[in-house]
């Protein structure tokens, strides 16, 4: 081959002697692996595997303590506090472990429930997992545990972290609460923190939803120790990594105030900053003590908060969906004027007919309103008035409108289980029931009955949007650790200036003009008046021989068939600040205490006025200049 | 040469014919000893593909298809890119110092936008492409030659002494082991070998016993490899050895190894992913992955041997020893063999970077293979 190098022939020769030369070394290191292997894994093997077993150094998993959750006046609503615990390990306990817990329970108390949890736990842990026997101990209890240790094998001593919910029931479902990590946890999430006895992950409310960023990183701790367990030394520390700080945007003052106010009632409130979405306070009564999932909750706690027919559990605030009732009637009113019902009049006699159906204002005993045009349609709720608004607006636009308010949906707020409520349409109607839409119906949703179906968040989130005119987002969490939750700039609503303008006079003329259906509980310190718009949720269907023998008033019925009681204000009215929505299940009373307590509620936040004073959120310089443009 | 209508004899391949000229098996190997890695990260992970299984599939499935492209690209062409390849690697490993970051005490990464880049990894690659083609140019006895063998030693020195500065003393090793088998294979004469062998051989044991006191052997390892005392009681080996060991025969079963899941080794998913393997599946398991690995080397000196440039024949075992030397210091590094360095194990550890490093060298291999008919005239070399 002339075309090449004649030395390429001789290249190759020594190229193929020396890559089998190679060859055989490669194999030579193989062969050594494959010695070392044999003599790891089969001529020392039942050693390695009896190490492997008992594995003198431990590797502790170290809980990173957790984040708190803060209030936007930095006054903290979830802290850790030192927890004496006593922790039992199975395999120590020389004598058994009934043995020791008879011993342990001569020196502490311990009910037999917790007994019987704890020798459940140890059943279902490995044996030399340590088990918590008794948590939140005093330090006499724990001081005398310690004293008397020594007659007390497989017993452990131990400082840990506990959650401490400083205002207990009063921000219980905001905050929800941390609990032991459940089989199902450990399942969906890989942490090998959940493997931690005693290790609590957070189970309801901001608890929940920043429960990954409020947790932190495990540290690491080896320990080498004896054929006991008793560690002889640490080899090592690795420090985790703290949980992030939760800043929220509730006002805590504004939120204890609010709770005092609803009392023991089964009821929900809203505030909100009118202007940017803050949720200034976000209540549900009654509440539940969050420490006592903490601790560990007895049976009979358990069993009394579930069976309380005022559903202390349940969120009702973001959970509960209800019939909006009248409030609804100001999103009504919206549509009308940007749908040529600017100037619609209306003479209420107290009922009209549709068809075969006779439907009657509540107002009807009194002989109807007479003339009445939309503010006044709104400043005494007159039903026919609004009938007449749906009759001609129909089911379509009617939902639209309330759709573009942002009802139907999830407002989307930073707290698990949120209910979006619900607007019904001509296409959902047949495809549940198979029967074709009703205008009877659309006379009914009108008036926030029927289908309709709201949170009071999305309620509160209403008053805000009409008091602003923006389509306003609830927001209760403003930073998780050094991370600003974005604030979504809030866009117009589909709805012209005038629509707005003519919604308002009417809420202005519900509570301070004479006449308005909360004229009496209005607000009276100039400057502070509120504007708002009762309503009430029918829980029952009132039969036609009721009707003529005379509705029940709803003083006269059993509590929970009585009617829901509603509100949504805003405040003050020249350049609304506050927004609030509040519902008291089953409280419709002629004394409208729900309209009470939103003005006892709108005046002291008012008063105090939480939006202008200056949060107490950590500063990060990356992002001053966006908050000042914010 | 041969009657058989043998494609790649054509002077140009078509892409078709080059698809059905890559060497399929090999492929396949590969692709199985990966696989047997996506599932070792997901036992490490306590049987989840998250953190890690997921993500090394994407990095197979980029290194798989930068596999297949570098087999199709022709060889001259690669030999064309040796020396700028070699160039920008360095640029890179260099920059390490000026804008990397470190992990575990050492310097190793540099980030490129959203990626992270270990540049020791590609360095490898370059410096095997940059020698093979420097030495396609030099006839056997030129080897040997003072001035000639300078050069291919310098470009073996400087990215070794700055990987060394990392510090990352296994790439050193290496670097070095590749760059100096290649010398070997190009048919570095004796004469210099064995001095120089022996001449090491003798120094280094005499001036770590009788030169260096003990404290000073300490910080010299210490600096080595920062890692090795983080506990000051040789944990990561100890631990190792006994997950290695405890696997025994047969190993406690895929999803059962307790060494790892209890969190007594460190760097589980990465260098160390070989402990979980050996604790699971034993002394069985391990012979078997040992095999595999023997016969891709296998299939690579065939690659090699039956090449007909001198360039394709030095990359070929450039990328196949390459290979070979992460097995051999990964494996004696978790078998307690030697100390620990920061060596992953091929295709099987976590880790993008390696797994696209040792994938593109794979589909050198296969270019050489696709193409091992073509002929280069030694002078077309150059002498650089």
């Amino acid at each position: 081959m002339p075309l090449f190098d004649r030395k390429d022939k001789s290249r190759y020769v020594s190229f193929t002697r020396r890559t089998l030369m190679l060859g055989a070394g490669m194999t030579g290191v193989f062969a050594v692996l494959a010695g070392r292997l044999y003599q790891l894994q089969i001529i020392e093997g039942d050693e390695y595997r009896t190490e492997a077993e008992d594995n003198r150094v431990n590797q502790r998993l170290v809980a990173p303590p957790r984040g708190r959750i803060v209030d936007r006046f930095g006054i903290e609503l979830a802290d850790n506090r030192r927890n004496y615990r006593v922790m039992i390990v199975a395999e120590q306990a020389t004598d058994g472990v009934d043995a020791a817990l008879a011993a342990l329970s001569k020196v502490i108390l311990l009910p037999p429930h917790q007994i019987e949890r704890v020798q459940h736990d140890i059943a279902v842990n490995k044996k030399f997992v340590p088990v918590p026997v008794a948590e939140n101990l005093s330090w006499e209890e724990f001081a005398r545990i310690n004293l008397h240790l020594p007659y007390l094998p497989g017993i452990q001593p131990d400082v840990g972290e506990t959650r401490a919910y400083l205002y207990g029931e009063e921000l219980s479902h905001l905050l929800g609460y941390v609990a032991a990590a459940s089989p199902d946890d450990r399942k969906s999430d890989n942490d090998l923190l959940l493997e931690l006895p005693g290790f609590r992950v957070g189970k309801r409310g901001i608890e929940k939803e920043y429960d990954r960023q409020m947790r932190g990183e495990g540290g690491i701790s080896r320990v080498e120790v004896n054929a006991y367990g008793r560690i002889i030394r640490e080899l090592s520390n690795e420090q985790g990594t703290p949980g992030e700080d939760v800043y929220l945007t509730i006002d805590c003052q504004l939120q204890r105030y609010v709770n005092e106010k609803l009392g023991e009632e089964s009821a929900a409130c809203a505030v909100m900053d009118a202007q940017n979405g803050d949720v200034l306070a976000l209540t549900s009564t009654p509440g539940y003590d969050p420490n006592l999932f903490n601790i560990g909750i007895s049976e009979t706690q358990w069993k009394a908060l579930t069976d309380d027919d005022h559903k202390p559990l349940l969120n009702k605030a973001i959970s509960g969906a209800y019939p909006p009732g009248s409030t609804f009637k100001t999103a009504m009113a919206l549509a009308a004027v940007d749908n040529g019902l600017a100037d619609l009049q209306v003479n209420c006699t107290g009922s009209m007919t549709l068809g075969d159906r006779e439907f009657h204002c509540w107002a009807w005993k009194k002989g109807g309103h007479g003339h009445v045009d939309l503010q006044r349609g709104i400043q005494v709720s007159c039903d026919i008035f609004f009938y007449e608004v749906a009759r001609r607006l129909g089911i379509d636009k009617m939902s639209e409108a309330a759709r573009s308010l942002g009802l139907g949906v999830p407002c989307g707020i930073e707290l698990p289980g949120e209910l979006g409520g619900f607007i019904p349409s001509r296409a959902w109607k047949l495809a549940r029931f198979g029967i074709p839409w009703q205008q009877g119906e659309t006379l009914v949703n009108g008036i926030g009955q029927g289908y309709v179906l709201t949170t009071p968040l999305q309620l509160c989130m209403l008053a805000a949007r009409i008091a602003s005119g923006k389509a306003l987002l609830p927001r209760v969490a403003h930073e998780v650790g050094a991370v600003r939750e974005p604030r979504v700039v809030p866009t117009a609503l589909p709805f012209s200036d005038n629509a707005f303008a003519a919604v308002r006079a009417g809420l202005n003329a519900a509570t301070n003009e004479p006449g308005g259906t909360a004229y009496a509980w209005r607000i009276t310190e100039p400057g502070f008046e509120m504007a708002g718009k009762t309503g009430t949720a029918q829980v029952r269907r009132i039969s036609k021989e009721e009707r003529l023998t005379g509705v029940k008033d709803n003083s006269e019925l059993p509590w929970n068939l009585r009617e829901h009681a509603l509100f949504i204000a805003y405040a003050p009215v020249a350049a609304p600040r506050y927004a609030l929505s509040i519902i008291i299940e089953h409280g419709a009373l002629a004394t409208h205490p729900h309209v009470q307590m939103a003005r006892d509620i709108l005046l002291f936040a008012q008063q105090r006025d939480p939006a202008k004073l200056p949060t107490a959120y950590p500063t990060h310089s990356a992002d001053t200049g966006k908050a000042g443009r914010a | 040469m041969t009657t058989r209508p043998y494609a790649a004899a054509r002077r140009t391949l078509s892409l078709v014919d080059k698809l059905f000229e890559i060497n399929w098996g090999l492929v396949l190997l590969i692709t199985i000893i990966a696989g047997i890695g996506f599932a070792m990260l997901y036992s490490v992970a306590g049987g989840a593909f998250s953190p890690w299984a997921d993500k090394q599939m994407i990095y197979f499935a980029a290194g798989f298809a930068l596999m297949i492209a570098a087999a199709l690209v022709d060889i001259r062409v690669w030999m064309q890119f040796a020396y700028p390849a070699y160039a920008v690697s360095l640029l890179l490993v260099l920059a390490v110092f000026l804008v990397g970051h470190s992990a575990l005490g050492a310097q190793r990464w540099i980030a490129l936008g959203p990626l992270e880049l270990q540049p020791s990894e590609p360095m490898k690659i370059a410096l095997v492409l940059a020698l093979a083609r420097y030495l396609h140019g030099l006839g056997v006895d030129d080897v040997s030659k003072p001035l000639r063998l300078m050069i291919p030693l310098v470009m073996i020195a400087m990215p070794a002494f700055l990987v060394l500065k990392e510090p990352n003393l296994g790439t050193t090793m290496i670097l070095i082991a590749d760059g100096t088998a290649l010398l070997f294979l190009a048919g570095l004469s004796w004469f210099w070998i064995v001095p120089t062998v022996t001449g090491i051989a003798v120094a280094v044991p005499l001036a770590w016993r009788f030169l260096l006191h003990d404290y000073q052997k300490q910080r010299v390892l210490t600096f080595l490899n920062p890692q090795s005392d983080a506990l000051g009681t040789g944990w990561n080996i100890t631990q190792a050895k006994i997950a290695v060991g405890s696997g025994g025969v047969s190993g406690k079963g895929f999803l059962q190894g307790t060494q790892s899941r209890l969190n007594f080794l460190p760097e589980k998913h990465s260098d160390f992913i070989f402990t979980n393997f050996a604790e699971e599946f034993g002394f069985v398991g391990c012979i078997a992955l040992l095999i595999l690995f023997a016969v891709v080397i296998g299939y690579g000196m065939q690659i090699a041997m039956s090449a007909r440039s001198q360039f394709a024949r030095l990359l070929a075992m450039g990328v196949i020893l390459n290979f070979f030397f992460y097995i051999m210091i990964n494996g004696a590094m978790v078998m307690g063999l030697i100390p620990v360095v920061g060596i992953p194990m091929p295709l099987i550890s976590y880790g993008g970077t390696a797994m696209l490093a040792v994938m593109f060298g794979f589909g050198l291999l296969l270019s050489v293979h696709v193409h091992r008919q073509v002929e280069i005239p030694r002078l077309s070399a150059g002498i650089i």
